[in-house]
């Protein structure tokens, strides 16, 4: 069995190996004819830029560099072709000394060489000025500032933002990939992520006997390189980061990986592969394969069996095969049981537009989404406590149950990060109700700047911060070095949201019995939400905290029967510490 | 203002220590030579496993003890003038006390055999055993632990943990059968075997054998074979750590003699935990309990006395637990051994071998006594109650579910004991 393991562990590397070797390999060559059909003005100044460097073939970093360097330059030209220039500027400024004492009217720019757009666009920034009279100085400052909103706007308008950009490096570059991965893309896919996943469980399977019988498996935890923050963690922990920092910002360096993964794609919904279909993919993978690890470590707990079988079905079918359905159907590909705010671009205006026109089933969609957080988490909160989600359906509760498990116990128990806990989850949830508001806003008034505060900057602030750098890079990165529900404890909105529920209004608690506890520390150390499970355990207390997720592993870990979750009538759920004595058991 | 000196950073100190805090302003000193922090010894083996660190194992943050005005000694008390009321202490200065509270816990027993105190012969009680511990099975391939208690099961775990050979001495013919019921003790048997341990039950220890460095390197049993090993775990019981205490006026038997108001024979001085020996045990309750809530209890109620609140050792019904490898144990008021005339049990018992219940009442008033639980979790409250109020067996068994505090969508089994009980009463077997 040990052979077995170790042939796993051996086989499961060299995938890994190549896996990240595919992204190093390749060589790039443009080819023109590949492009899209109708390109845009902009996108035709990148190609003869592009195609002005050579077609040769280059390696990665120089293809990016190069595809990097012609959209500055299709920019330059878009610039230069729209953009209001000096010379323009000064003619404006004249003629606004002219104007005199005369009333501002939007016809004043009539005498003026400006194009048709920049005419269009001038009149639209100032109509608010019509009728009034100026100075010439006070003009010429508000002409200007209109000059410099349209000269500001030209990239957004006709131009390559940084948003078309990183999309067009990315297909640009996939479509030039050649060598064996534009070859043998199936052929690939087979041997990374298939046999990837068939070696991972070559190499778990056999804890099911090197483990021993059914019970608490923890040997060795602590001497562990992986599994105590020494080397092996730390490296791990720098991989995800680094995976999640390309991921979020230059996905373009994975095309090799959008590329093996395109046939897959194509089969399950019809369309393509992107950044975002592997990611889906490998965290799916990665529930999937480490849930069965899971399974095994946790075998003599239904509670555990039941829970992991539970967030391993929701990653599959809700978050990863549904979504292509719905794409395949020419429907919006969403998540149906992730939930605002959690999925904070849930009322973002592209999306609810996106549901409107899908009708019936879009407006389901809507109702939903709306009903999922109105109604269905406070009911169920109440009823068992928000691990019916956090532990139970959420995709990130799922990847921290599953690829996460091995790092638990690496979460800070100290009542220093309680403090900083209940502040930073509860300004998230904060942050997101208020950007939510200020989108909403926009939504229906159709006017960007609410308080002097532009929606598009919040949401794009929040989306970075929060969305990426805290959920992603933070919350995923950092397991192998403070636990595994770093973004469930500091930062999700939607666990804030759940546990101020659990906390004041809900039925859930977890029971102490009696004076059993040796205040061994097990229950502490293997809380995943670094609660000090046994401040409450040695006094007879019983835990009821806005942060538990309700894993159970406290529970489980124990070596007294001392823990045990439970639903149960509100009434005495929160109590002090408990006496012993011959009058029996008392509670205070 | 009153200066309160405990000698032991153990349970039973630092609870005596909390709760006089919590009472009153008196200054408060803790010394300890065996660790800087209150740790919790029942966690000593999971350090060893590697489930925990040492800094999982206090209860406490550092901070808390400042925060309370507690200061921690790190120092070793060598003697006590109970005269001039002065601990000598090995390093640095005597100490003054005005109230002197002993909990200096226990130490293992060693019971004069040859080669006991040869390297790689050790006991496992203290923090320093642990770390010495770590020593002694470094490389190392087979290991002897005697001693059929809940420290020897527990050192057999540690040392498989590691992927060393256990060979298992049980001077008992079933393990622990002074406590389990012949049922429960072959249960345990059978697992332990299960985990490839090589239980020699009725076997003793008669010497341990030198290799000729001081180092061990086997040992021979009475029965005369002989077991290569690098390690011998002496585990036959703890004793009171009162050395230092002999040939004072303190009053001490095989532990620190007690009142149930902790009070000793001298005034200001107090005992606690696993070194007081009560004079007059409470009723079902031994006169040396090491018992990590029975320390507990000690403590507060010692607390109690110095801050003049008198009160009396009050432990209530009997419990206790344990783990033997993967098998739980709870147990609940008293399921004596050998089951005394007039008591009977009904026993349940898992086609696994893992799980079993256990119920004991007394036949003519039906009063539910006991609870033995393996491998299944059962209510404090609950059976404490059913015990304490005298309940009888048929309305217990009929309520028995409320009493189970197994994680939820386990399965449960307190029908089929139900269903055995009838059965036990239609054949009259009871």
């Amino acid at each position: 069995m040990k052979i077995i393991k170790l042939i796993g562990l051996v086989l499961f590397m060299a995938c890994l190996t190549s896996f990240v070797g595919v992204l190093f390999v390749g060589q790039y060559q443009f080819d023109y004819s590949k492009l899209s059909e109708n390109p845009t003005e902009a996108e035709e100044y990148f190609y003869q830029n592009l195609l002005r460097l050579g077609t040769h073939a280059k390696d990665k970093f120089r293809m990016v560099d190069d595809i990097q360097s012609s959209i500055a330059a299709a920019n330059r030209a878009i610039n230069n072709k729209y953009a209001i220039n000096e010379n323009l500027q000064n003619k404006v400024d004249s003629a606004a000394l002219s104007l005199m004492d005369a009333p501002f009217t939007t016809s004043f720019y009539e005498d003026l060489p400006l194009s048709k757009v920049q005419l269009q666009k001038l009149r639209e920034y100032t109509t608010w000025m019509a009728g009034k009279k100026y100075s010439a100085e006070d003009l010429q400052n508000y002409l200007k500032q209109a000059i410099n909103n349209f000269n500001s706007g030209i990239i957004n308008t006709f131009g390559l933002d940084s948003y078309k950009a990183k999309e067009l490096t990315t297909n640009t570059l996939k479509q030039s990939v050649t060598g064996l991965v534009a070859r043998h893309p199936s052929l690939l896919f087979t041997l990374i992520f298939v046999f990837g996943a068939a070696t991972a469980l070559l190499y778990i399977l056999p804890n099911l006997v090197l483990l021993g019988g059914p019970g608490i498996k923890n040997n060795g935890i602590f001497h562990n390189p992986m599994t105590s923050r020494k080397w092996l963690g730390i490296l791990t922990g720098s991989l995800l980061i680094t995976f999640y920092i390309i991921l979020y910002w230059f996905p373009y360096y994975l095309v090799e990986w959008i590329l093996i993964t395109e046939p897959f794609a194509h089969w399950l919904s019809g369309g393509t592969s992107s950044q975002w279909f592997v990611y889906g993919l490998l965290y799916t993978l990665a529930v999937g394969v480490m849930g069965v690890r899971m399974l095994i470590k946790y075998r003599h707990s239904n509670y555990h069996l039941i829970r992991t079988l539970s967030v391993i079905f929701f990653q599959l079918a809700f978050a990863f095969i549904i979504p292509q359905l719905l794409a395949k159907n020419s429907l919006p590909a969403i998540d149906l049981k992730n939930m605002w705010p959690l999925d904070y671009s849930f009322f973002f205006d592209y999306r609810i537009d996106q549901m409107i026109e899908a009708g019936t089933i879009g407006y389901f969609m809507l109702g939903w989404g709306i009903v999922l957080f109105v109604v269905a988490v406070p009911v169920f909160t109440y009823l068992y406590g928000k691990r019916w989600y956090c532990s139970w359906v959420c995709g990130c509760g799922g990847l921290a149950e599953t690829f996460g498990d091995p790092y638990r116990q690496l979460s800070d128990k100290s009542l220093r990060a309680w403090k900083i806990e209940r502040w930073s989850i509860h300004l998230v949830l904060v942050f997101a109700v208020g950007m939510t508001a200020l989108v909403l806003y926009s939504y229906f008034s159709g006017n960007a700047t609410v308080l002097g505060l532009n929606s598009y900057t919040v949401r794009g602030w929040y989306g970075f911060l929060i969305g990426s750098v805290f959920a992603g890079v933070v919350g995923t990165g950092f397991y192998p070095l403070m636990g595994n529900r770093m973004w469930c404890r500091f930062g999700c909105p939607l666990a804030a949201y759940m546990g101020i529920i659990q906390r004041f209004k809900s039925r859930f608690r977890i029971t102490t019995n009696g004076g059993q506890c040796i205040s061994c520390g097990n229950c502490s150390t293997y809380c995943e939400q670094g609660i000090d499970v046994r401040s409450y355990a040695q006094k007879g207390e019983n835990i009821v905290r806005a942060s538990c997720v309700g894993c159970g592993v406290c529970a489980a870990v124990c070596p007294r029967g001392v823990l045990k979750l439970e639903n149960g009538p509100e009434a005495g759920r929160i109590h002090g510490p408990i006496e012993i004595s011959e009058k029996g058991i008392q509670v205070f | 203002m009153n200066h309160v000196v405990i000698i032991g950073n153990g349970i039973s100190g630092i609870s005596t220590a909390r709760h006089i805090r919590k009472k009153s302003e008196a200054r408060i000193t803790v010394i300890s030579s065996e660790s800087e922090h209150f740790f919790s010894r029942t966690a000593l083996m999971y350090i060893y496993m590697g489930h925990m660190k040492y800094e999982h194992t206090k209860p406490y943050e550092d901070w808390f003890w400042k925060k309370n005005r507690i200061d921690l000694v790190y120092n070793h008390v060598e003697s006590v003038d109970f005269e001039s009321k002065t601990l000598k202490m090995a390093l640095g200065n005597a100490l003054h006390y005005d109230t002197l509270v002993i909990a200096t816990g226990s130490v293992p027993n060693k019971f004069e055999w040859p080669g006991q105190n040869l390297q790689g012969v050790q006991g496992l009680y203290s923090k320093q055993d642990l770390e010495l511990m770590e020593q002694n099975s470094k490389n190392l391939k087979q290991a002897v632990v005697v001693g059929g208690g809940l420290i020897g099961i527990e050192m057999a775990e540690m040392l498989h943990s590691r992927n060393i050979h256990v060979t298992f001495l049980v001077r008992e013919n079933s393990f622990w059968n002074s406590v389990l019921p012949a049922e429960e003790s072959e249960m345990i048997n059978k697992h332990i075997q299960s985990q490839h341990i090589d239980l020699r039950l009725g076997e003793e220890l008669a010497e341990i054998v030198d290799d000729g460095s001081g180092k061990v390197a086997g040992i021979i049993t009475k029965t005369g074979e002989k077991i290569d090993c690098g390690f011998v775990g002496l585990t036959v019981g703890v004793s009171p750590n009162i050395a230092f205490l002999k040939n004072t006026a303190l009053d001490i038997d095989h532990g620190i003699l007690i009142n149930e108001r902790q009070e000793t024979n001298l005034p200001d001085v107090y005992a606690v935990g696993d070194c007081a020996q009560h004079r007059i045990p409470p009723t079902g309750r031994k006169a040396i309990e090491q018992i990590w809530y029975t320390g507990k209890l000690q403590g507060e109620n010692c607390a109690n006395n110095i801050c003049g609140k008198q009160s009396s050792y009050q432990p209530g019904v009997f419990y206790n637990s344990a783990k033997f490898f993967d098998i739980e144990y709870q147990t609940y008021g008293n399921v004596a051994v050998p089951e005394p005339t007039g008591i009977a049990s009904v026993f349940w018992q898992h086609n696994s071998g893992l799980q079993s219940i256990r119920v004991a009442y007394e036949i003519e008033s039906r009063a539910v006594i006991g609870f033995n639980l393996l491998g299944i979790r059962y209510r404090h409250e609950v059976c404490e109650q059913w015990i304490r109020k005298r309940i009888p067996i048929e309305k217990v068994l009929k309520n028995l579910k409320k009493a189970n505090f197994d994680p939820e969508f386990h399965k449960k089994y307190e029908h089929e004991v139900a269903q055995i009980f009838t059965a036990q009463i239609g054949t009259n077997k009871v």
